[in-house]
């Protein structure tokens, strides 16, 4: 094993490839994979962010698709290669985001509505009636709340001109960008397919979790006529074929939401196994296996992924809002160090906190608290606190969050998280890592490949198309680059834990309802 | 009032004066422009020199300002900054190479490991994050030494101990090590700190060309090295990594 290792430095001469592409929230990128995992060629472009109101953000589906072709054909030139290299295409996309378009003329009816865009929060208040926001919760393991599609396809339709009568008729088709990108991809108005898989689907709230189809009700109940919906398949499958460009001819063989996406790309197989991305924010999925476990602790309950004909995957989902986002806030805001990572550095320049602890509640808290009307704090202050202590509590503060979603799936699960496998920009951070495994007090584990999610949609491909034959050969590619385990004692921990709690209840309904 | 240091003054005045005008000036521009007799110019200078404030020109035997004065001001690479910068390259170059990568920086009369990725086996291997090596036997610190004045001074009046039968010790065989090491562009270790293991660095230049660390890939000897020679794909690969770490330090802030 170690000898086909260490031939040296030209392993990714020969194919065949997998092309993976990522339709993220702020660009669209594809990456040529090799049989070992290792990235051959990436290519990337960002896309126009349009904010016509506050709390609304759209995105231009059009423009998508030209930059999608663009970074294609652009990986594939990168990496030196042609389409007979390239064995099937994965998609990963930002989730939730939600287009309608004319299937006879391929032209969306308005720009796709970005999951971050709070237009709907009327709407969902409305559609949870008496019950309130867990009205769909039991059959879709999703709260009412403004992120996901189904909502927003209504709001399409109840305000451009037309579009229901149109919907009705058939000429008008749903899809989050999964569908869209596939298409086009497979032909668009010149025979393409349309079709989601189940872990997009999964965000739309018109899924059952426990059938893994459209439900008629829950459809009717939200206002979206089941006549545009895609037909939702696996997430590791031949949906089609390439028509025209750079890969003309070749399989279109994975679809996965981003974050499921780095779950499977981290090879979280196993029930238990659980990753987190660090980026602005934080996502963490943990695999429970093949049951939908109900959340009472505030997570979402969604599909993991599904491989063909296996049965379904499911996962629980935390999600953090102000991780990265806190440090670049450090930056921006407060001036105290010029670039991201040297928040590390004012931070090694102490020991601990200093008695302060910094809980970032900016637009409320989320998982597993859910209180919009919370506003962050820093709590703890004394005369002794300098900006250095204050770094150390930043950096705490996405490790504590990080245990307290942690904490909710154990609750929700009965499974103990034995190790946590983490991605995304802040793994550099070497304190935080460290602190993130002695608040979990459990490993925390960094792979080598750092771009998980689309290793996760070509991973799904290759899976699809036998170049890879199980997830055990995928499993015998993931490469530990770094660990870090645990080195506080215990009395310190559960001190500094429910210091951490203490503050939390601070930031509670800081916010007056006649303020909103 | 405490009393001011004469000899401090005078390198400040030393100092500013290259800072201003010419970019590199003589011994006798220095000590005329300053009123200084040459031998207490030249005893400034040369102190200047091995904290590495000021370089002389090998050539021209001309000073200008040193690498460490401009590390001082905003040219300064955060160490973690250059961690994150590192991440992607080193954890290919790993991959790729079957061994583990380190980052070190100069610290204090050592080389500090900033970055540590595993040797991708799934062996069970321990973080050497914040560990110190020796800055006169491995290779990290031979190419710090090699390209920064003041890596060199610590090294150059360190005890340059014998940790293996193959360490370099005398002053004289060490310097000529760097003057390799900066004629070829990188450096190794074979046997020279732990029996058994090889390593081969090459610098991380920021966009002043200043060095701002090194990158090594470390493992057995025998994987490492044909006939007692580091395996030329190898130099290569950690050569073409510090390049591309390099370029990505040279882009500016994230």
């Amino acid at each position: 094993m170690s000898d086909a290792q260490s031939t040296g430095t030209s392993s990714h001469g020969t194919g065949p490839f997998i092309a993976a592409i990522d339709q993220g929230t702020t660009s669209s990128r594809c990456i040529v994979f090799d049989v070992d995992g290792r990235i051959v060629a990436v290519d990337q472009k960002e896309h126009q962010q349009i904010f016509p109101k506050p709390g609304w953000v759209e995105h231009d589906a059009k423009e998508i698709w030209t930059n999608v072709q663009e970074v294609v054909a652009n990986a594939i030139e990168k990496a030196g290669i042609t389409k007979a290299d390239v064995l099937a295409i994965g998609i990963t996309n930002q989730r939730e985001t939600t287009m309608l378009w004319d299937k006879n003329t391929g032209e969306p009816v308005h720009n796709a509505i970005v999951w971050q865009d709070t237009r709907t929060s009327g709407l969902v208040k409305e559609l949870g009636r008496n019950v309130g926001q867990d009205r769909f919760r039991r059959d879709t393991g999703l709260p009412l709340a403004t992120y996901f599609a189904g909502p927003k396809a209504r709001w399409l339709l109840d305000n451009v001109e037309g579009l229901r009568e149109r919907a009705e008729s058939g000429d008008i088709l749903f899809g989050t960008m999964d569908s869209w990108v596939i298409w086009n991809l497979t032909g668009g108005t010149d025979g393409g397919v349309h079709v989601t898989d189940v872990t997009n689907a999964s965000r739309t709230m018109l899924m059952r979790l426990d059938t893994l189809e459209w439900d008629p009700k829950i459809c009717n109940s939200i206002g979206v006529p089941m006549a545009m919906l895609p037909q939702i398949r696996s997430s590791s499958e031949v949906y089609g074929t390439a028509k025209g460009g750079p890969l003309d001819g070749i399989p279109v063989a994975s679809a996965l939401g981003d974050q499921q996406a780095a779950l499977f790309g981290q090879c979280c197989f196993d029930e238990g196994e659980a990753k987190s991305t660090y980026g602005t924010g934080t996502f963490m999925l943990m695999n429970t296996a093949h049951k939908p476990i109900n959340s009472y602790n505030g997570l979402l309950t969604t599909v993991g992924y599904r491989i063909g004909d296996e049965k379904a995957v499911y996962a629980l989902e935390g999600s953090i809002a102000v991780t990265g986002a806190l440090v670049q806030w450090m930056r921006d805001q407060m001036g105290l160090i010029k670039t991201a990572p040297e928040i590390e550095t004012l931070a090694s320049s102490v020991e601990d906190n200093g008695g302060a602890y910094f809980v970032p509640a900016f637009s409320g808290l989320f998982a597993p608290h859910w209180d919009s009307a919370a506003r962050g704090v820093i709590a703890g202050l004394t005369g002794y606190v300098t900006k250095a202590h204050i770094a150390r509590a930043v950096l705490e503060a996405t490790a504590w969050q990080t245990r307290e979603i942690s904490d909710a799936m154990t609750k929700d699960s009965k499974v103990e998280l034995t190790s946590l496998k983490v991605d995304g920009g802040m793994t550099a951070n070497n304190l935080l890592m460290q602190t993130l495994s002695n608040v979990l007090d459990a490993p925390v584990v960094r792979p080598m490949v750092a771009e998980t999610t689309c290793l996760g949609a070509a991973y799904a491909a290759g899976l699809a198309v036998g170049f890879w034959p199980d997830t055990a050969a995928l499993r015998a590619n993931w490469r530990r680059a770094a660990e870090w385990t645990p080195d506080m004692d215990a009395a310190k921990r559960e001190r500094e834990y429910k210091n951490w709690l203490k503050a939390v209840e601070r930031t509670k309904a800081w916010v007056d309802d006649d303020e909103n | 009032m405490a009393k001011s240091i004469q000899s401090l003054q005078r390198a400040a005045a030393v100092l500013r004066l290259l800072a201003g005008g010419e970019r590199r000036l003589g011994l006798s521009d220095i000590s005329s422009s300053l009123g200084l007799a040459k031998g207490t110019a030249h005893g400034i200078l040369r102190t200047l020199q091995e904290e590495g404030f000021v370089e002389q020109d090998p050539a021209s035997g001309r000073y200008q300002l040193g690498a460490e004065l401009l590390r001082l001001g905003n040219s300064y690479l955060d160490v973690h900054e250059l961690r994150s910068r590192a991440l992607v390259w080193t954890d290919d170059l790993a991959r790729s190479s079957g061994e583990s990568v380190h980052v070190g920086v100069l610290h204090l009369e050592g080389v500090l490991i900033v970055h540590h990725v595993f040797r991708p086996d799934d062996s069970r291997q321990v973080l050497e994050v914040g560990a110190m090596q020796p800055l006169h036997s491995t290779a990290l610190g031979k190419v710090l030494a090699a390209y920064d004045p003041v890596a060199r001074g610590e090294a150059v009046r360190g005890t340059r101990e014998r940790l293996t039968a193959r360490t370099v010790t005398d002053l004289e065989q060490f310097e000529a090590i760097l003057e390799l090491t900066r004629s070829r562009g990188w450096a190794a270790d074979v046997e020279e700190t732990w029996e058994g293991v090889a390593a081969v660095a090459a610098p991380i230049h920021d966009r002043r060309r200043m060095p701002v660390g090194a990158i090594a890939l470390t493992g057995a000897v025998e994987r490492l090295c044909e006939d007692g020679e580091i395996r030329p794909e190898l130099i290569t690969a950690v050569r073409e990594c510090a390049r591309s770490v390099s370029r990505d330090v040279g882009a500016g802030r994230f």
